[in-house]
């Protein structure tokens, strides 16, 4: 008898409980665009926040919505934003790659050390403790804060105390742009050749007192350009990223310090290829 | 007979009260190189490098051009901004530049060289007492303005900004910061033993500027025959009370020194006006009380040079501006095993990576410290002693938020109060682990920050 109970009992409350979520089922359904989950999975799902949102859903969602074109995540490339931008069928955007290229040459033997540093070994820090050891205060500190934020191991750090970047492996997110106290760092296209290797705002014998490939500000480089291409600002030439076909090396041939150079792909070839040698050694 | 000394018995213990805040540190205060030495005036030197922004806030804007000849006292420089401040010039002589020179702080900045007149007897523009009784306040706050305060205990923040209370708020009571807890440093105890003087007229002079109710100087027991003077010389028409405190690292930051004397807790990210205090360095005070006097503006300050790697400490009164190559000069050269120099005090000072450096208005001393201290130690893992957790004075928890900083979880720092921190060091000084806390905190903080700013410039893009 008692074992009849509860089963009548369980059978009972059980049917109350079906009833009660199909009718919540049918009451309280989220109407989901099935797109969302479709276009998350085109993107690489780095979630790396390169395009502004906090990650590849989000990024899928605003897609859907409208505010973001395909073109504007960074990692997947120009062939994966055509392949989303023709699934929802919008624009593709603007999706020249953009690689992380670091903006000074100054390593260990051709920029003076004026100090030893020995604090906490983390480039923040030694920013905000008087600026590094370095003689050059715009310079790289050669600490790698950069190489710890890179989540996608395109960076390094070579022997010569700076940063390598792969650019095959560089997916612009621009986590190392942020990372870096000195704002030595920038997203170039990748198609940009001509890249000044420099952010010293000094001229002349004072920046080069401090390293031997600081830019000293002479405007050779913007003399032989094509007009327009290169403007001399605050002792720096500045590149004109609208009229990049213009590019010629030129423009590097004569600079006494090779502070502009005219980059293939690699930045620091040779330090390159000997890094890609011993790791594949190892 | 027995009653009455009962009652004096009281009366001495009661002076005797030493106040304090819980948590804190007792690093051995170093202060016997300097303590005895009385203040000396270095003599004037041929250049003089003042950067544009030596104080929290916008840089100011010069008001002079390159060869133009100044008068010591005179305005070369006028506040950019509200939080900003006003120059002066140190020496009379020519503005011999404007151009970038090297910054304490570790960058290059804007900074204007001026050149001594060596025939110039230098003395003071324009020197007079200002009859301060018959001004208004606002009248009062323009000259303080206008005079280029800042604080000189070592943050540099504008005074004036300080004494602009807000519409519906009220300083009760003002604070005369002298506790001085960085170990090393005397400039704060020097200008009790010698400038009391001006020290309680700025006093007077903030009184009646600010209507508080009562004034305090806060200072720690190894200044004890400071606080004795200035107890016997206090003035007795003003509501001013000398409060000995226990000698306890970071006893002199503000919000502790409020903690300690009327109890009152700064909410986080307020400032004290909120808890209706006003605080100021003793040195400021007294700066305050020499522009009354003589109409100087803030063109000198004492610095503590000071360390085993300097052949002859002093307490020097230098012209703001006065090279560091200069000072260490006067003071007879650096020993040959220095290896580092800071601006400031152990704790919280900044290390110096050149020598061609100027003193700023904040450079409360310039420490020199040799081999036998500057020791690389080697880090080890976080054996949870929470030894961090009883020094931190804000009641933070150093050793989770150093975990979370090691693996850069910058956004669960937020949750844990890490912009609280004030910075003090006090977790990375009793770390048995040698664990770089603040250093990390700082790091953290800076980043926060910047992405705090690239988010408030979004929302306004949007």
């Amino acid at each position: 008898m008692s074992a009849l109970t509860a089963i009548l009992f369980l059978a009972g409350l059980s049917l109350f409980l079906a009833i009660t979520l199909a009718l919540a089922n049918r009451k309280l359904k989220v109407q989901e665009d099935p797109r969302i989950e479709i276009v998350e999975e085109m993107l690489p799902g780095a979630n790396c926040g390169a395009c502004g949102e906090p990650g590849c859903r989000a990024f899928a969602e605003s897609l859907i919505q409208g505010n973001h074109l395909p073109g504007d995540c960074p990692v997947g490339g120009p062939e994966n934003a055509q392949k989303v931008a023709e699934f929802l069928g919008i624009d593709a955007g603007s999706s020249v790659r953009k690689v992380a290229r670091l903006l000074c040459a100054g390593g260990k033997e051709l920029a003076e050390q004026i100090a030893e540093y020995e604090g906490y070994p983390s480039c923040r820090a030694a920013a905000a403790a008087g600026g590094g050891a370095k003689g050059c205060v715009y310079g790289c500190l050669g600490l790698a804060d950069c190489v710890e934020a890179c989540t996608f191991d395109a960076m390094q750090m070579a022997p010569n105390g700076l940063p390598l970047i792969d650019v095959d492996e560089c997916t612009g997110c621009g986590d190392c742009v942020r990372a870096c106290p000195k704002g030595i760092i920038e997203l170039y296209p990748i198609n940009q050749h001509l890249i000044v290797q420099c952010k010293s705002l000094l001229a002349g014998d004072e920046a080069l007192a401090t390293c031997d490939v600081a830019c000293t500000g002479c405007g050779i480089c913007a003399a032989d350009a094509p007009e327009g291409l290169i403007t001399m600002k605050n002792n720096l030439p500045v590149i004109n990223q609208n009229l990049l076909q213009l590019e010629t090396k030129i423009a590097t041939l004569r600079c006494p310090t090779g502070a502009i150079t005219w980059v293939e792909e690699q930045q620091f070839p040779e330090i390159f290829i000997q890094l890609k040698k011993e790791k594949v050694v190892q | 007979m027995a009653f009455t000394l009962l009652k004096e018995l009281k009366h001495l213990t009661e002076i005797k009260e030493v106040k304090t805040f819980k948590h804190g540190i007792h690093p051995n205060d170093y202060k016997h190189y300097t303590k005895d030495l009385p203040i000396e005036r270095m003599p004037f030197v041929d250049e003089y490098v003042l950067p544009l922004s030596q104080h929290a806030g916008a840089p100011s804007k010069p008001i002079v051009k390159p060869g133009d000849y100044v008068y010591r006292g005179q305005l070369i420089a006028e506040p950019a901004a509200f939080v900003s401040a006003a120059l002066h010039a140190p020496v009379t002589g020519w503005v011999k530049a404007i151009e970038p020179r090297e910054h304490p702080g570790g960058k290059i900045s804007e900074a204007i060289v001026i050149e001594r007149d060596p025939h110039s007897p230098q003395t003071l523009l324009n020197e007079h007492p200002i009859d301060w009784e018959n001004l208004r306040p606002k009248e009062i706050l323009e000259i303080i303005r206008l005079g280029g305060f800042v604080g000189l205990g070592g943050a540099a923040f504008p005074t004036h900004v300080k004494y602009a209370v807000p519409e519906g708020k009220h300083a009760k009571y003002f604070f005369v910061n002298a506790a001085e807890c960085e170990p090393f440093l005397t400039t704060d105890y020097r200008i009790m033993l010698e400038r009391y003087d001006s020290i309680f007229l700025g006093i007077r002079i903030i009184l009646k500027l600010l209507g508080s109710e009562k004034a305090f100087i806060g200072t720690e027991t190894n200044k004890w025959d400071a606080i004795e003077l200035l107890r016997s010389l206090k003035p007795d028409d003003i509501p001013v009370e000398i409060i000995p405190l226990e000698t306890k690292y970071p006893q002199g930051a503000e919000k502790m020194l409020i903690e300690a004397v009327v109890h009152r807790e700064v909410p986080s990210g307020r400032l004290p006006i909120d808890v209706e205090v006003v605080v100021n360095n003793v040195g400021t005070v007294a700066a305050i009380g020499d522009i009354f006097q003589y109409n100087q503006p803030l063109i000198e300050r004492v610095v503590t040079v000071t360390g085993p790697g300097i052949r002859r400490p002093a307490n020097l009164l230098v012209p703001i501006g006065t090279p560091l190559t200069a000072i260490i000069e006067y003071c007879g050269g650096m020993t040959d095993n220095v290896r580092q120099v800071l601006f400031g005090g152990p704790m919280m000072g900044i290390p110096q990576r050149t020598l061609d450096v100027p003193i700023l208005k904040g450079t409360s001393g310039v420490l020199f410290l040799t081999d036998y201290e500057v020791v690389p130690r080697q880090e080890y893992p976080c054996v949870h002693c929470m030894k961090c957790v009883d020094a931190c004075p804000m009641y933070l928890n150093p050793s989770l938020l150093g975990m979370l900083a090691r693996v850069r979880r910058y956004e669960d720092m937020l949750e844990h109060h890490v912009m609280d921190c004030i910075e003090c060091g006090s977790c990375s000084y009793v770390c048995p682990s040698n664990i770089p806390l603040v250093q990390r905190f700082r790091v953290a903080k800076t980043l926060l920050r910047e992405q705090m700013a690239r988010e408030r410039a979004k929302e306004k893009k949007a």
